[in-house]
C-alpha cells in the first residue's frame, strides 16, 4: 500500500535509508531523481517526475535503489503503466553505483503482475500471459508520433504568431528555427522514431514516413498537429487533477506545477 | 428547462446513471476492483466545483430522492437518459443495470428514457437477454463499455464479428442509438484500448445506427475527431468534457470545445452530465454562460451561440430519441438536421493520421 509522501519533500528519506547528503558515499539521490526525469509517460509525453508519479525514491549507501510510483487511478491503462515501470527500472539500473534497483507501482489493479514482470525482466507479453500478443514497441512508436505532431504545433505556432506565412514553414529547416525547449523536444522525439532531426531536416514532416508534407495538405496537417497537442495537454491536466484528488494533493518527487494556459509544466 | 437572458433551453441529459457501488454490492474476492472503480469516479467528481463534492459514502450509493432532486428539481433537466454499466465481475447486482434504472424510471413516467446494453462475449444467452431488455424497457438506445471484464476477458472491440452479430440483432429490434464508452483494457492488452477505429468500422457498416462516442473519445480526442468528421452518423457525447474540464481546466475546456466545434460541429454534440459523477445544475448553468475566449489562441475556433447551446443541451439528443420538444424551446429556423461539415479541409487527399 501507499506510503504517505511528505509534501514538497525533495529530499525526504525513509527511516533506515541513507538519502542524499554530502557525507554519504554512493549514489546521490539527486542523480536518481535526474534518471527518473528521463522516464516519460508515453501517453502524456511528460516526465513521470513532473507529473507527480514518483511517490518516493531512495538509494542506500550500498547502492540499493528503491522507487515507488503512483498513478492517477487504480485502472490506468496497464500497457502504459508497464512501460513506465520498466523504463524507470532501466534508467535507475543504468546509474553508476546502483547495485540493485527495485521499482514498485502502487495501488494499481495490475501492480503485482507489472512489478513482478519488470523485476524478472519478463517482458510485457509474458507478464500478461494470454492477455497480450506482443511487446509494446508499436504502442510506444504510435505515441511518439503523436508527440511529434503535438511538438510540431508547439514549434510552429509561435512562428505563425510572429507573422510567418504557413506555406513558408514547408521550406524551413529545423536549423532555421530559433532555439527553444519545444524545438529540442521535437528533435528528440523525431530522433527516437528514427526520423530526420538534424539542422538540415525539414521542420514539417509526415510523422509516419518522415517525408515532406505537400502544400495542399499543410493546413490539415497543422490542424491535426494542434488538436493532438490540445488532446495530450488536456489529458495531462485531467490526470494531474485525478492524481491530486487520489493522494490528497501530496506532492510527488520532482513534481512541477501545471500552468494551464500554456499546458506546459512551470519550468518548460 | 433552463431560462437565461430571456432564452429558454430544453434540457436532455443524455448520459446519466443510478448506481449502487456501496460495499453491500461488492463481489466477495473482488472488493478491490469495486472499490477502485468507484474511487476513480469519485476522483473525477473532484474536478467539479468544491461545493458540489460528495462524501465517498454518499457517492457510493445515492437515493432515488437524491437523484430526482439533483437532476430534475435543482438540475433543470427535462428528460434524462439512463445509460447502464454492468460490471458484474465486481458488483453483485451490477453497477447500474437496465433493470435498476428502468424500475426507477417506471415510477416517474415521462422523465426518463431507459437504455440497455449487450456484451458480445455472452453469446446466444446475451442475444436473448438483449431481446428481453429491449422489449421490457422499450429501449431505443444502447450503452456499450468495451473495456468491461467478463470471465477472464478484459474487453472487446466493437468491430469483432461477435459484436457485429449483436449490432445486427439490436438494429432488428429497433435500436437507433449506440453510446460507446472506451476504457483502459481490451484484448490484447498490448494495443491501445482507447483506439476508436473499431467505431469507425461500425459507423460505416451500420449507417442507420447513430454512434454517440461518450467522453468524446477521451483520452483520444484527436482520433475521435478525425473519425467523426468523416462519418455522418457519429456524435460527440460531452459527458466528462463539461464536468471534468469546464471548472477545473477552463482554458483546456475552451480548446477542447473549439476543436469539437471545428471537427464535429454543434449539430452533432450532445450534453450528458454523467450524474452521479457530477450534478447537472452547475454544468448547465456554466455552459449557458460560457463564451469562447476572445484571445488570439482561440481565434481559429468557431464561436458557439445561443442556438448552438440549445442544440447541444437538448435539441440534438431530442432528435436522436424522437423526444417531443414544446414549440417555445425549438429554434425558429431549425436546419440542424443537415449536419454541417465544418472540417472542409478533410478530404480524400488527407495524410495518414499520426498514430492511426
Amino acid at each position: 500500500m501507499t506510503a504517505p509522501v511528505t509534501a514538497g519533500s525533495a529530499r525526504g528519506t525513509a527511516p533506515g535509508v541513507s538519502g542524499f547528503s554530502p557525507e554519504t558515499p554512493g549514489v546521490p539521490r539527486e542523480d536518481l531523481l535526474r534518471a527518473l526525469e528521463t522516464v516519460r509517460d508515453p501517453e502524456l509525453d511528460e516526465p513521470i517526475t513532473s507529473l507527480g508519479f514518483v511517490a518516493a525514491c531512495t538509494v542506500s549507501s550500498d547502492g540499493d535503489a528503491e522507487v515507488r510510483l503512483r498513478l492517477p487511478t487504480y485502472f490506468c491503462a496497464p500497457n502504459f503503466a508497464y512501460l513506465m515501470v520498466a523504463d524507470a527500472y532501466d534508467a535507475v539500473s543504468a546509474l553508476p553505483g546502483v547495485r540493485r534497483a527495485e521499482v514498485v507501482l502502487e495501488d494499481h489493479f495490475a501492480s503485482d503482475v507489472i512489478n513482478g514482470g519488470v523485476a524478472a525482466q519478463a517482458g510485457f507479453a509474458q507478464s500478461f500471459d494470454g492477455e497480450a500478443v506482443g511487446e509494446l514497441h508499436q504502442l510506444r512508436a504510435d505515441f511518439l508520433r503523436k508527440a511529434v505532431m503535438a511538438g510540431t504545433d508547439q514549434v510552429c505556432r509561435p512562428l505563425l504568431a510572429a507573422g510567418q506565412e504557413p506555406a513558408a514553414l514547408l521550406a524551413m529547416t529545423l536549423g532555421e528555427v530559433p532555439p527553444s525547449r519545444a524545438l529540442e523536444r521535437l528533435r528528440q522525439r523525431r530522433a527516437d522514431l528514427g526520423l530526420p532531426a538534424g539542422d538540415d531536416a525539414a521542420l514539417v514532416i509526415d510523422p509516419v514516413t518522415g517525408g515532406p508534407v505537400r502544400p495542399d495538405a499543410l493546413p490539415l496537417h497543422l490542424r491535426k498537429a494542434k488538436i493532438t497537442r490540445v488532446s495530450i495537454e488536456a489529458n495531462a491536466g485531467i490526470c494531474r487533477g485525478m492524481l491530486g484528488h487520489r493522494y490528497n494533493h501530496t506532492q510527488g518527487q520532482g513534481e512541477t506545477v501545471l500552468i494551464e494556459d500554456s499546458g506546459l509544466p512551470a519550468d518548460s | 428547462m433552463y431560462e437565461s437572458n430571456g432564452e429558454k433551453y430544453f434540457i436532455v441529459d443524455s448520459h446519466m446513471h443510478y448506481w449502487n457501488a456501496a460495499p453491500d454490492n461488492w463481489v466477495p474476492g473482488h472488493e478491490q476492483y469495486a472499490k477502485g472503480w468507484i474511487e476513480c469516479f469519485h476522483a473525477y467528481q473532484g474536478l467539479g466545483p468544491p461545493e458540489t463534492h460528495w462524501s465517498i459514502e454518499h457517492f457510493q450509493k445515492y437515493s432515488e430522492d437524491d437523484l430526482l432532486k439533483d437532476v430534475f428539481e435543482d438540475g433543470h433537466v427535462d428528460k434524462a437518459i439512463f445509460q447502464p454499466t454492468y460490471l458484474k465481475e465486481w458488483y453483485k447486482e451490477g453497477f447500474n443495470t437496465t433493470e435498476r434504472n428502468g424500475l426507477l424510471g417506471e415510477k416517474h413516467p415521462g422523465k426518463f428514457i431507459t437504455n440497455t446494453r449487450f456484451d458480445p462475449r455472452d453469446g446466444d444467452v446475451g442475444l436473448d437477454q438483449l431481446k428481453r431488455d429491449v422489449e421490457r424497457w422499450g429501449a431505443k438506445g444502447l450503452k456499450l463499455y468495451t473495456a468491461e471484464w467478463n470471465n477472464g476477458s478484459r474487453g472487446y472491440k466493437l468491430s469483432d464479428p461477435a459484436a457485429y452479430r449483436f449490432l445486427e440483432a439490436a438494429q432488428n429490434l429497433g435500436i437507433k442509438n449506440v453510446h460507446v464508452h472506451k476504457g483502459p483494457t481490451i484484448w490484447p492488452l498490448d494495443k491501445d484500448a482507447f483506439d476508436v477505429s473499431d467505431i469507425d468500422h461500425c459507423a460505416t457498416d451500420f449507417p442507420d445506427l447513430n454512434f454517440i462516442v461518450e467522453h468524446v473519445g477521451l483520452p483520444r480526442i484527436e482520433d475521435f475527431c478525425f473519425m467523426a468528421t468523416q462519418e455522418p452518423n457519429v456524435y460527440a457525447g460531452l459527458s466528462v468534457v463539461i464536468g471534468g474540464l469546464m471548472h477545473a481546466l477552463p482554458h483546456f475546456f475552451a480548446k477542447v470545445m473549439g476543436e469539437l466545434l471545428f471537427w464535429v460541429g454543434e449539430d452533432k454534440m450532445t450534453f450528458g452530465s454523467d450524474y452521479g459523477i457530477w450534478e447537472p445544475k452547475w454544468q448547465i448553468e456554466g455552459f449557458v454562460n460560457w463564451e469562447m475566449p476572445d484571445e488570439p489562441a482561440y481565434a481559429d475556433y468557431p464561436k458557439l451561440g445561443v442556438a448552438g447551446k440549445k442544440k447541444i443541451l437538448g435539441l440534438n439528443a431530442a432528435r436522436l430519441y424522437d423526444i417531443d420538444v414544446p414549440k417555445e424551446f425549438q429554434l425558429l429556423d431549425d436546419n440542424s438536421a443537415a449536419a454541417q461539415d465544418d472540417a472542409q479541409l478533410v478530404d480524400d487527399r488527407s495524410q495518414p493520421v499520426a498514430g492511426a
